[in-house]
């Protein structure tokens, strides 16, 4: 009786302790997308310019997908020299860079885009339909999808020089 | 004790084979239900039925368009978990190790039930029986003392 009275404490804690223990050792922050490796979900983005694109007419193409708003500061605006830099590097070389706006208006995405003066399409969300398709949950969110039109990689967060060149230099 | 038990059981055996979404009959109804099974991204544990960000609307909205296109409850729970992952269900899947998430309230439960019910049987049998063999025998001179304290009472 006694033994048992000694272990039933240990024996009760013993499990909650490997709960935490597992909990602490994963990221809350980290939300694995489901879509890295495999095909990216097909979509077609009307530009804020008038011109239309997708995934289909650009197959063979790199392509880093942008999510991005212009009410998200400081990350959208930290990374937007970075996406431009990139796109007037890599355009020649068979990537294109393109942003979709999200959960924004039309006249503060127009005046992102010319502050930043972003020459890459960029386009509105309207329905959310693609931001949902590409399971995005907060900008700003970027895919890097290869010519084969898988997805390659996915970025959360500000995108640096560096990463983008990484990236990129991996799918060419 | 064992009714408590046995009802605990059937209580718990029935809410996890019943999921609700069946209730639900209504096209918009269905899609409330729906919404309400999925975390809203952008939030705090919400749930996509619950939050008034744009997102969650758009949420909702797509649920709707789905259903109206035909595509049952599964089918549309199974795509957004294709695009979020499992994340994005507020509630685990009853499979493989999320058994342990949906049990491990109820064996508490029963537990706790079954310790207490110990605890209670064991001093309401220590209160009944005061156990005279356990005492020590009465000295013979207080015995004879107390008969006679008694006598006077009595008196």
């Amino acid at each position: 009786m006694a033994t048992w009275k000694k272990l039933i404490v240990p024996i009760a804690i013993t499990p909650i302790l490997l709960l935490l223990a597992y909990g602490f050792k994963t990221n809350p922050r980290e939300v694995p997308s489901p879509l890295v490796g495999n095909s990216a979900p097909p979509f077609a983005l009307s530009s804020f310019d008038g011109g239309t694109t997708g995934l289909e007419q650009l197959r063979g193409t790199a392509i880093v997908l942008n999510f991005w708003a212009s009410w998200c500061f400081p990350a959208c605006f930290e990374e937007a020299p970075a996406l431009e830099a990139a796109w007037r590097a890599y355009k020649d070389r068979g990537v294109v860079v393109l942003g979709v706006d999200i959960q924004d208006r039309e006249a503060d995405a127009k005046a992102f885009i010319e502050r930043f003066k972003l020459s890459f399409p960029n386009g509105p969300d309207p329905h959310g339909k693609i931001s949902i398709d590409y399971g995005v949950y907060g900008v700003p969110e970027t895919f890097f999808i290869d010519r084969g039109g898988k997805i390659h990689y996915k970025h959360v967060g500000a995108l640096t020089k560096e990463i983008l060149k990484a990236k990129i230099e991996e799918m060419l | 004790m064992r009714s408590v038990m046995l009802s605990l059981l059937i209580v718990a055996v029935v809410w996890l084979c019943c999921p609700g979404t069946g209730l639900a009959v209504t096209l918009e109804e269905q899609a409330q239900l729906l919404a309400s099974e999925l975390r809203c991204p952008v939030c705090q544990n919400l749930s996509v039925g619950d939050s008034p960000s744009e997102m969650a609307n758009q949420m909702r909205e797509l649920v709707r368009e789905k259903l109206k296109n035909g595509e049952n409850p599964e089918q549309i729970r199974a795509y957004f978990v294709s695009r979020y992952g499992e994340w994005i269900l507020l509630a685990p899947k009853r499979q493989g190790f999320n058994w342990v998430a949906w049990l491990l309230p109820f064996g508490a439960i029963l537990g706790g039930v079954g310790v207490i019910g110990f605890v209670v049987r064991r001093s309401v049998s220590r209160s009944r029986a005061p156990g005279d063999a356990q005492l020590p025998p009465l000295d013979p001179r207080y015995a004879s003392r107390l008969q006679a304290e008694l006598k006077e009472w009595g008196q």
